[in-house]
């Protein structure tokens, strides 16, 4: 499999987590990741500029329309939910919250299956509420790969565990561990598109 | 069925949807974000315990009620009053002052939903000292959302969001000195509505009405694609009288489209720009 996007949904302690994870990625990491971290709503851009500084990859808070490309990192606006496009771009939306949330990662989720499934990575961080949880399922049943941070060992467990429940994947891994993890699967895949070349 | 297979023809069905209300109804949603429609037609299907799509198409076909229904889920009217209060402020201290200088100044709120936007101007204008002055257009083309802005009475739980916004935007009164509470409503001043006119106007197929010197257009355009959000920008650019200002929602641009060379950029973060002299 040739997985296309990544997208990531986190809340409570979701800054450390992501810093951990993002930290890890190598330099030319190539598969693009689209992130929803729950936040208030009047916050300003300094997660992206915070997470620029600490990473190799491009992050930046999504513009409407914009084509996902590989080596970036999106953030959903506060305040927006961030859909994806079947053409493979962002779409934002001032709809309702969903599970109290926006943005909301179960409406990143939801459309991004349409857009990339099998071809998709979902990973649920920590978080404290079950926002992600039926998103994440909807990607292992198309298909996708999922994988929930171990909720043992995360700041705030309920959300990695609703997400567990509920979606039945079977990748609870350790925050150290999915950095590593990625690297391998992107590195994997760039080999075999090497080698058919 | 394998599940490409599925989307594909989830895909043709929402295509077929689209055309059926537009041929019976003439609201025009082909050129919306797919993702949206998709998102929100899924969960009338199941939310109304149909089995599929084409079933929708076919009640919304013979049930003008149901078709009601699916148009209020097709448009979003989430909004509140000083919406990104930072934009409010920009506005009174960079666009008021030359309003100012004009003997009567007009004001159109495209897709103004349920009218939080256009009060909130109304506030603003008026503690200026210029509401009385100006005539404010407020369309949409939910007739559902109009009827509620006309009102212009908002549920009480909203009015600690609606108080800070409104001080964070510059606000110089109370807040509270534009409504009067009751019950479980806020109902704001008669004298706010005075120089508003409600009224349907569909951005998609409907054309230029009046001659303006402020455009507000907020939130609306992220739910069209590009070639839509282009007819729309020539439809402001149409009522714009030479030197008005389009403001557009926080994450709304103005910069990819073949209008942008006739503005000048009065405020990249707040959405604001001056149609040039001579256009
Ligand atoms: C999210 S609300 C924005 C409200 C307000 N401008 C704000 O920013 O808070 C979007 C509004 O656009 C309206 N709308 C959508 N498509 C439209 C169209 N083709 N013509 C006119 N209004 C439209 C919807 O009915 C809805 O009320």
């Amino acid at each position: 499999m040739q997985y296309q996007a990544i997208v990531i949904g986190t809340s409570a302690g979701g800054l450390n987590a992501l810093k951990i994870v993002f930290s890890s990625l190598h330099e030319n990491f190539s598969i693009p990741i689209l992130v929803v971290q729950h936040i208030s709503s009047h916050s300003d851009n300094y997660i992206t500029k915070f997470f620029n500084n600490l990473c190799m990859l491009n992050v930046k808070e999504a513009d409407e329309k914009e084509k996902i490309e590989p080596g970036n990192i999106y953030f959903a606006p506060p305040n927006f939910h961030m859909m994806v496009e079947e053409d493979k771009s962002i779409s934002l939306s001032v709809d309702k919250k969903v599970n109290f949330s926006r943005p909301s990662i179960d409406v990143l989720f939801e459309t991004a299956v349409y857009a990339y499934c099998p071809a998709l990575i979902g990973i649920i961080l920590t978080g404290a509420n079950n926002d992600g949880a039926k998103g994440l399922k909807l990607i292992n049943d198309n298909g996708g790969l999922t994988i929930a941070q171990n909720p043992k060992t995360a700041e705030t467990r309920t959300m990695p565990q609703e997400a567990i429940n509920i979606s039945k994947t079977n990748n609870i891994l350790d925050l150290e561990e999915i950095g590593k993890f990625l690297n391998k699967i992107d590195k994997d895949q760039k080999k075999i598109l090497k080698n058919l070349n | 069925m394998n599940q490409e297979n599925i989307n594909e023809n989830i895909n043709i069905e929402i295509k077929l949807l689209l055309e059926a209300i537009f041929t019976k109804y003439g609201y025009d949603f082909r050129n919306y974000s797919k993702a949206h429609i998709k998102r929100r037609i899924l969960h009338r299907v199941s939310a109304s315990n149909l089995n599929s799509i084409s079933e929708i198409q076919h009640k919304v076909l013979y049930d003008k009620d149901f078709f009601e229904i699916i148009l209020r889920d097709l448009s979003i009217n989430v909004t509140e009053m000083f919406r990104d209060p930072s934009f409010y402020k920009h506005l009174r201290e960079e666009v008021v002052p030359i309003l100012k200088t004009y003997p009567y100044i007009k004001i159109w709120h495209a897709g103004c939903s349920t009218g939080e936007e256009v009060y909130s101007m109304a506030i603003l204008l008026k503690e200026e000292g210029i509401y009385d002055r100006t005539q404010i257009y407020a369309t949409d083309f939910n007739k559902l959302v109009l009827q509620a802005a006309k009102e212009g009475i908002y549920p009480i739980n909203k009015i600690k969001e609606f108080t800070y916004n409104y001080q964070k935007a510059g606000g110089v009164n109370s807040f509270s000195d534009h409504y009067t509470a009751k019950y479980d409503s806020v109902i704001l001043n008669k004298s706010l509505k005075k120089n508003i006119v409600f009224a349907e106007h569909n951005l998609v197929t409907d054309n230029v009405f009046a001659e303006v010197n402020v455009v507000i257009c907020r939130n609306v355009l992220i739910y069209f694609d590009k070639k839509l959000q282009n007819r729309v920008f020539n439809l402001f650019e149409e009522s714009l009288i030479q030197g008005g200002y389009l403001c557009l929602g926080s994450k709304e641009s103005l910069s990819f489209s073949n209008n942008f060379n006739k503005y000048t950029i009065i405020s990249d973060k707040e959405k604001i720009y001056k149609k040039k002299l001579g256009i």
